[in-house]
């Protein structure tokens, strides 16, 4: 029987780290994501998670441990913030085309400068690129789920592809949640343990990271670039067969309200559940009003997300980071360029706000939608900005 | 992978580019890059090992009774052999084409 | 306590395994003495051996795609972590053999990598796997440069050399500043076994990293590899100038276990630094000013290991215990 306990999203993460029998445990602490490995250190201390935690001296050595034990088979498991995920950033694309399948949960925080340890989507953002797969989970709940989710998919042997899960720093990663816990017996069910494709071993020796040269490169990346774009529906199945386990089915986008929608707005994270409550305001006041949560970053689900804002006028997208000198956001950017061949587009606002723990309430979701209405739907804004 | 590199497609390649053929490199021909070969004097050897132990491209062969041979398709002409062989039963001659 | 000069006699490469752990057809330079020493390790350590390699020499010239060198399984990550990978191996293999999804076996794991990679980039990640206590042999190739790259000074770079970082110029003449005490800086962790070895010296090599892996514990080895193409000198002279470097002083071969020193060939007189430094292109700018500092530096350096070996093998009393 599923129980549902109060807790601190991190130590929710770090029991579903426990549940699913992961191996290794390598991380180097970080604010915000402290409580998570301190309370994995703790499990493992008292015999309760079966791993060998390691405690390295830097994120870039935690990337490079997890590369190392899971390319013999283990499970591995680190997690980070910011700049650490900065510092790890040159391992982290090596992960991707290793093919190892490792998960980091990632605490969004802002990257330095200035230093500032709250809560934004500059981190993930600076390592869009890197080839893993990578969601945004909204509450405490998701996180939980994503961890089990996560490595099922990762390690799936046609998708064999790092999973990155992103939580909001602080706001979800320090809060008590309510997170229904599920029975062990289901999490073995749904996480058998991991059977690697190849693995170091000298029963089979292999050579893993060999060099390639310009004749070879580019099929190299052209086999990676397949391979992650090939998962999505690995992760839908992922998804469909963790939602008959558990009664949670997620996908790729978020619907809120978007039916009838002639405005919609665009998050990730968090702040969706912030925003369906302005929705909902905007909808009391006549306006036909909707939301999109993008829950699968990478890859991108472009069918799903044309899908989505296809009867709108005006898509008002909410980037929590900047691409200084450029197009605005990132999401933005790749959403202008998700609706550019389409024959009907939509007006594309994007605007920028939430920038390192600044709080984003309905009511300024609200103005937001309403100074998009007046806007020309080039460039970007910088939204509560003083001065 | 016995196919020439620049005929590999993409879909050949093993999953993370794993090379699954261990030692695989002993089909590339390293002994087009001598400019010199070893000459080997068999009346002088004292079978000791010397040359063998210190290859460092594993291009001699210990053969029978402990006589050596060179292995010419991967020698590189290095002459470390010639030079560390204590009875001078190795010599280098430039390479005749 | 001094061994006996048999276990440098290279009378014994009869006895040695034809096995080879790492194959022909390799894209290392002629004569280059740090593919000697990757043969010679791979073949002391054997087929139960599982390496995490760093950037460098070894790396490129053993895994071309599609070809490998290797035999026996192997990773390259990236240039500073040959230490955190092989921790992560160690482990991953700890732990699975515990939970019972690998059958018990014993397997070494070995980091490879360069000076470079060891003793700039690498020093962090290999600081952390000592400070850890992981069960794994790291061997530092040391051909005293970044030579993959295009013979760059490292801190491996002994005072003097010519590097294309550190050239001899008009106004600086070389490399400013002493080698790097590598084996020291991993005695100064406590580990329990450090030795440094050369190719020229190849039983000795093959049995210090025998020894190492037979070891619980983190173990290193520091092993001179010789570079014809970076230190300019012909070829076939690699295996001669390692004899040189260890019988000037400039590399002397010795083994720390557990903060006890051993000298593996005592030198009671050292031969003079010249015969070294002379048949090197990278030393060939070199004054007699400088030569002359260098040479007073390497016998004090020399001294001050034969205090060591002194002060860790006697008792309480000051009596030499074997």
């Amino acid at each position: 029987m599923a129980i549902k306990v109060g807790m601190e999203v991190s130590i929710a993460a770090a029991e579903a780290v426990k549940q699913a029998n992961t191996d290794i445990v390598a991380a180097y602490p970080i604010t915000p994501q402290t409580h998570i490995v301190e309370h994995l250190a703790e499990l493992v201390n008292n015999g309760d998670l079966d791993a060998e935690f390691i405690p390295v001296e830097s994120e870039h050595s935690a990337m490079s441990v997890c590369a190392g034990s899971s390319a013999v088979g283990a499970r591995s498991f680190t997690c980070t913030s910011s700049q650490g995920l900065a510092l790890m950033s040159e391992i982290v694309y090596i992960a991707a085309s290793l093919r190892l399948p490792i998960l980091m949960l990632l605490a969004n925080r802002s990257l330095s400068g200035p230093l500032g340890i709250w809560n934004d989507h500059s981190d993930v953002m600076s390592i869009r690129d890197c080839g893993w797969i990578q969601v945004f989970a909204e509450n405490g709940q998701e996180v939980y789920d994503h961890v089990f989710i996560g490595y099922r998919v990762a390690e799936d042997r046609n998708c064999l592809l790092p999973f990155l899960v992103n939580l909001d720093g602080f706001i979800l990663t320090h809060m008590v949640e309510p997170i229904e816990m599920i029975d062990q017996a289901v999490v073995d069910r749904y996480l058998p343990p991991y059977k690697p494709l190849y693995s170091l071993h000298p029963d089979h020796p292999v050579t893993m990271g060999a060099f390639a040269d310009p004749a070879l490169y580019t099929e190299a990346k052209k086999a990676q670039d397949e391979a992650l774009k090939g998962s999505l529906p690995y992760i839908m199945k992922g998804w469909q067969e963790f939602g008959d386990l558990t009664g949670r089915y997620y996908h790729p986008i978020e619907r809120y309200k978007t039916e009838d929608a002639k405005v919609i707005l665009v998050t990730q994270g968090s702040l969706g559940g912030t925003a369906s409550i302005a929705i909902d305001n905007l909808r009391e006041k006549g306006e036909l009003a909707g939301l999109v949560k993008i829950r699968l970053w990478r890859p991108f689900p472009f069918k799903e997300f044309r899908e989505a804002v296809k009867g709108a006028e005006l898509v008002v997208v909410m980037d929590r980071a900047i691409s200084y000198g450029g197009p605005g956001g990132p999401l933005a950017g790749e959403i202008r360029s998700a609706l550019y061949a389409q024959e009907r587009r939509p007006r594309v606002v994007n605007v920028i706000a939430g920038i390192a723990g600044r709080d984003v309430a309905p009511e300024d979701f609200e103005r937001m939608l309403q100074q998009a209405q007046q806007g020309s739907g080039e460039g970007y804004e910088i939204y509560g900005v003083r001065g | 992978m016995s196919k020439p590199e620049r005929e590999i497609t993409w879909k050949e390649l093993n999953v993370g580019c794993v090379i699954d053929e261990p030692g695989n490199a002993a089909t590339y021909r390293t002994g087009d890059w001598r400019s010199q070969r070893p000459v080997y004097n068999k009346d002088r050897c004292i079978r000791c090992g010397t040359c063998y132990i210190f290859c460092p491209d594993m291009a001699i062969k210990t053969i029978e009774d402990g006589y050596i041979e060179h292995d010419l398709y991967y020698c590189k002409g290095c002459g470390i052999c010639a030079q560390e062989c204590p009875t001078e039963a190795i010599a280098m001659k430039d390479e005749v084409e | 306590m001094i061994k006996h000069l048999d276990r440098l006699s290279v009378k014994k490469a009869r006895q040695v395994s034809k096995e080879e752990y790492f194959v022909p057809g390799h894209r290392a330079c002629q004569g280059c003495a740090e593919a000697l020493a990757v043969r010679l390790v791979a073949k002391a350590l054997g087929k139960n051996n599982v390496i995490a390699c760093a950037t460098g020499c070894i790396e490129i010239f053993s895994s071309p795609m599609p070809l490998t060198s290797w035999n026996v399984p192997w990773i390259h990550v990236a240039f500073e972590n040959a230490a955190a990978v092989a921790s992560g191996i160690e482990s991953g293999l700890k732990v699975l053999m515990r939970k019972g999804r690998l059958p018990q076996q014993k397997i070494n794991v070995t980091a490879m990598a360069g000076d470079g990679g060891t003793s700039d980039i690498g020093l962090q990640a290999l600081s952390g796997a000592f400070e850890r206590g992981h069960n794994f042999v790291y061997c530092c190739f040391d051909n005293e440069a970044y030579m993959n790259t295009g013979i760059q000074r490292s801190s491996a770079t002994p005072f003097g050399a010519s590097t294309t970082t550190s050239p001899a110029g008009k106004v600086v003449s070389g490399q400013t500043s002493w080698k790097k005490n590598m084996p020291e800086i991993a005695v100064a962790h406590d580990i329990p076994y450090v030795a440094t070895a050369c190719t020229s010296y190849p039983f000795d090599l093959m049995e210090k990293v025998k020894k190492a892996a037979s070891i619980e514990g983190p173990a290193y080895v520091h092993i001179l590899s010789v570079c014809p193409t970076g230190w300019r000198l012909p070829t076939h002279l690699s295996i001669h100038a390692g004899r040189l470097a260890v019988k000037t002083g400039m590399f002397p071969l010795y083994e720390v276990e557990r903060g006890r020193y051993t000298l593996s060939v005592d030198l009671p007189k050292l031969l003079p630094i010249e015969e070294y430094l002379k048949i090197q292109g990278r030393f060939r700018h070199l004054t007699p000013e400088m030569i002359k500092g260098i040479q007073k530096r390497v016998r004090d350096e020399y001294e001050k290991l034969r205090k060591k070996v002194q002060m860790t093998n006697e008792d309480q009393q000051g009596k030499a215990v074997s």
